[in-house]
């Protein structure tokens, strides 16, 4: 009955996202009033019903209920709770229905926090996300229905791939989507102004906060997805450049440029155009993602079934969508006139600057991500396109971006002083430099890459210290009024230079984690000691676990260095029985400078003997703790005052208001 | 400057930007891309033990052997029309098995494949698409299909059978 209920509520979601996508837009063009504030209850509606109808699908999962084809194929009664509940997003359909629900989210918050919008663009607005619902409620409940029975009912369900039941796997899909759907909220700002034809500052700080709480969780989205296949799939690395990873990195990209680009339509107001299309790149980048991943068309983890009919249905929704909007960017962008005037050599040169390297990343990326596709339907062979080639492309298009990313904001709006700039940042150099060359002493054997990234790294962390220091003039002023200048820091400033400190960080993790891997396979016998990277590992043999839905063998490892132990690793190879798959769990000891990794595989011979693999993989950490600092960053950004008071007026162009106005009666 | 020069400046500096990361793009293409073989494929063309390819096809049953103190794993690719012995030093991937569908990625020397990666499949159920294709350009998918529906599989990777057994 719960199920009928929820299948019910999301068909009626779909005549609701009709009316919504409708009559806001009507009433928008007739400037109606009662049709415009229409869309306000409608998106709240739809989000219940949408909520609703989720709630019901997570029931069946909870309570087991496999006549339920969906629960059936994806749960079973002897899956721990935690497990049950992330089963529901774990599939094709259900991650779709989640989708679906943060898509009526960021609705219905637009509907909710959008008070101080004007009436038309928020009818607009709305009326374009409902839209996007419409067509992943179509293609839901057409391609993908979570509601549909079997009978009779099986007596227990086929499990859910033991992979995904994992803690990280639990969270990762919904921060990834969070970041993902938070885009199509920016996109549809964006089409709701080319349709009003104006892009000014209020325009940008309106978008400001939703494009900034898209970032903040695909950048979490992403680092939790990186995190797990660390530590999940026991190859001791973090990132593949596989192409679902791919998919949700370019949107990343798209999404950081269209961050920085924003500010300088909201200061100088001018790249108006640009920044609206940096929009619907985004979103249409996070649909190319979904289409790639859902359709099947690559092999991966995610891929979780190829069905034609859904491929097509999204592809067609894919074309459509981007499309569509770029025919309406092409045709609307040119009234987009910018007033600002543009100096190179200023903030927002340096930001544009960073704008052209991030789309030109993006762009590579995408390109290497879709070669293989197309080149396969040309029949020209398949290929794959791998690390190699991405490492090649992309560490030459980001370096220069690091290199200005420090100077940047010591550029001043309209007009910078950039030999004023480089002198504050002399200290920051000379150090970089400085670190760059203990990397070469210290690891003399390792590549010449190496020293170049941790000299950007260390020019990134040094950089953001001492533009900090120059913000209060510390050293130069007394310490009270250092203080008080502190004190009065924006916290879009502190995001800003939070969020560069952090990436400095990640950066020397991906360099240390990439450059100085130690890595050693080998059969062990127990008592047996390897030396990795200093660590002496000494096994103890393995014996027999029992989990609640899975039986382990584990292995039991005591690492000491000089003597003295370190760290006891328990790494175990799972076998889930109802699924009949076998999992690698890796034990990983976090210190400082690096992660002491340990995975063990078959028994070898009859006396105990097992293939293990041992790594010492160095400043893994930091690539973590650079990530967290990003978000940290992001939210201290969030957090603004200015985003949440001052916003929401046109007050900041009092001209253009009149001007508004008139158009609109 | 006028506006026009500078935009014209800014245009300038965006394409010879567009043009360094084509001939990036172009060059890293050369080098760096792997096609996918079947083992008729690498019988019949003669591939350079310089370029790296990838292997696809099923394990070949009972050809697994381990070596070097299980260092070092010996096993058979074929498309049940030709077979190519491999020698991959390193951890194979959970979900490796005899008479499955495999794909990895290495050098062709003298007829054997050295391997340096085997490439994990996520899914039990899952038949890499590159070895179902390889497979049935071999003619012999029919079997392999017949097989698969055996054991409750299917090449698009998740079965009709009822859940639950």
């Amino acid at each position: 009955m719960i199920v009928e209920i929820g299948h019910f509520a999301l068909i009626l979601a779909l005549v609701v996202s009709l009316v919504q996508g409708t009559v806001p837009l009507v009433g928008a063009h007739r400037n109606d009033a009662a049709w415009m504030a229409l869309g306000r209850p409608a998106a709240i509606v739809q989000f219940l019903l949408i909520a609703l109808s989720f709630a019901a699908l997570t029931h069946a999962y909870v309570t087991s209920d496999f006549s339920v084809l969906n629960v059936a194929r994806n749960s079973h009664s002897a899956k721990p709770l935690i497990y049950k509940i992330s089963g529901v997003w774990a599939n094709h359909e259900g991650s779709m229905m989640l989708w679906v629900l943060i898509l009526a989210a960021f609705g219905s918050a637009v509907a909710i926090f959008g008070q101080n919008l004007p009436p038309s663009l928020r009818a607009r607005t709305l009326a374009i996300q409902a839209f996007i619902t419409l067509a992943f409620l179509l293609f839901i409940l057409f391609t993908s229905n979570p509601f549909e029975r079997i009978l009779p009912a099986p007596v227990d369900g086929r499990g859910l791939n033991p992979l995904l039941q994992d803690p990280g796997l639990a969270l990762h899909p919904p921060f990834l989507y969070l970041g993902y759907v938070g885009l199509s909220i920016v996109f549809s700002f964006a089409i709701a102004a080319l349709i009003e034809g104006r892009v000014d500052a209020a325009w940008a700080r309106w978008v400001r906060p939703w494009t900034l709480a898209a970032w903040i969780f695909l950048t979490a989205g992403i680092g939790l997805g990186s995190w797990w296949a660390y530590y999940e799939l026991g190859w001791g690395g973090w990132w593949y450049w596989d192409p679902v990873e791919n998919a949700s990195f370019m949107p990343w990209l798209a999404a950081t440029a269209l961050l920085h680009s924003s500010i300088v339509v909201e200061k100088r107001d001018t790249l108006k155009g640009w920044t609206v299309f940096l929009a619907i790149v985004a979103f249409s980048l996070s649909l190319l993602g979904t289409f790639l991943v859902r359709s099947g068309v690559l092999t991966s983890v995610h891929a979780f079934a190829t069905d034609p009919a859904r491929g097509v249905f999204i592809l067609v929704l894919l074309l459509v969508a981007i499309g569509g909007s770029f025919a309406l960017f092409a045709w609307r962008g040119p009234s987009l006139s910018a007033t600002g005037l543009f100096v190179p050599v200023s903030r927002e040169g340096a930001l544009l600057l960073n704008n052209l390297l991030l789309t030109t990343a993006s762009a590579v990326v995408l390109l290497g991500t879709l070669y293989p596709l197309f080149l396969d339907a040309m029949d020209g062979g398949k290929v794959s396109v791998g690390p190699p080639f991405f490492n090649a492309v992309f560490i030459p298009i980001m370096t220069p971006l690091f290199a200005a990313l420090a100077v940047g904001p010591f550029l001043a709006w309209k007009r910078g002083d950039l030999p004023g700039a480089l002198a504050r940042l002399r200290l920051a150099f000379g150090l970089s430099v400085a670190a760059a060359l203990a990397t070469w002493y210290v690891a003399a054997d390792g590549p010449v890459m190496a020293v170049l990234g941790m000299g950007l790294a260390a020019w990134l962390v040094i950089g953001a210290i001492v533009e900090t220091a120059s913000r209060i003039n510390l050293f130069k002023a007394t310490i009270g009024e250092s203080l008080r200048r502190l004190r009065r820091i924006p916290r879009a400033t502190w995001g800003m230079t939070i969020a560069h400190f952090g990436l400095g960080i990640l950066i020397a993790g991906v360099t240390g984690s990439s450059a100085w891997k130690v890595e050693s396979i080998q059969t062990m016998m127990p008592g047996q000691t390897i030396d990795v990277s200093g660590y002496e590992f000494r096994f103890e043999g393995a014996s027999r676990a029992q989990g609640p839905n899975y039986t382990a063998t584990r292995g039991r490892f005591v690492v000491s260095q000089g003597g003295e132990r370190v760290a006891v690793l328990k790494p175990e190879k799972r076998v889930y029985p109802v699924e009949g798959q076998p999992t690698t769990e890796a034990a990983i000891k976090t210190t400082f400078m690096g992660d002491i990794y340990a995975v063990i595989g078959d028994a070898e011979g009859n006396q105990g003997g097992y293939v293990t693999r041992l790594y010492f993989n160095p400043l893994v950490p930091w690539i973590w703790a650079g990530i967290l600092i990003m978000v940290v960053g992001g939210l201290f950004s969030l957090s603004d005052r200015r985003l949440r008071v001052g916003a929401p007026s046109r007050r900041e162009a009092p001209a253009q208001k009149v001007r508004a106005q008139k158009v609109r009666t | 400057m006028k506006p026009k020069r500078k935009r014209l400046t800014f245009v300038i500096i965006g394409l010879g930007l567009l043009a360094a990361a084509a001939a990036l793009v172009l060059t890293a293409f050369e080098e760096n891309i792997v096609f996918f073989h079947s083992p008729t494929d690498v019988k019949e063309k003669d591939i350079g033990a310089d370029r790296r390819i990838r292997l696809g096809g099923l394990v070949e049953e009972g050809s697994v052997k381990k070596t070097a103190g299980g260092k070092t794993v010996e096993f058979v690719i074929t498309d049940l029309n030709e077979t190519i012995p491999v020698v991959y030093a390193g951890l194979l991937p959970d979900l490796f098995r005899e008479g499955q569908g495999v794909v990895a990625e290495g050098l062709v020397k003298n007829g054997v494949f050295q391997a340096d990666e085997v490439l994990a499949k996520h899914d039990e159920n899952y038949m890499p698409p590159e070895v179902a294709d390889a497979l049935k350009e071999s003619g012999q998918w029919q079997h392999v299909e017949e097989k698969l529906k055996a054991s409750g599989q299917t090449a698009e990777g998740y079965t009709k059978k009822d859940p639950g057994k």
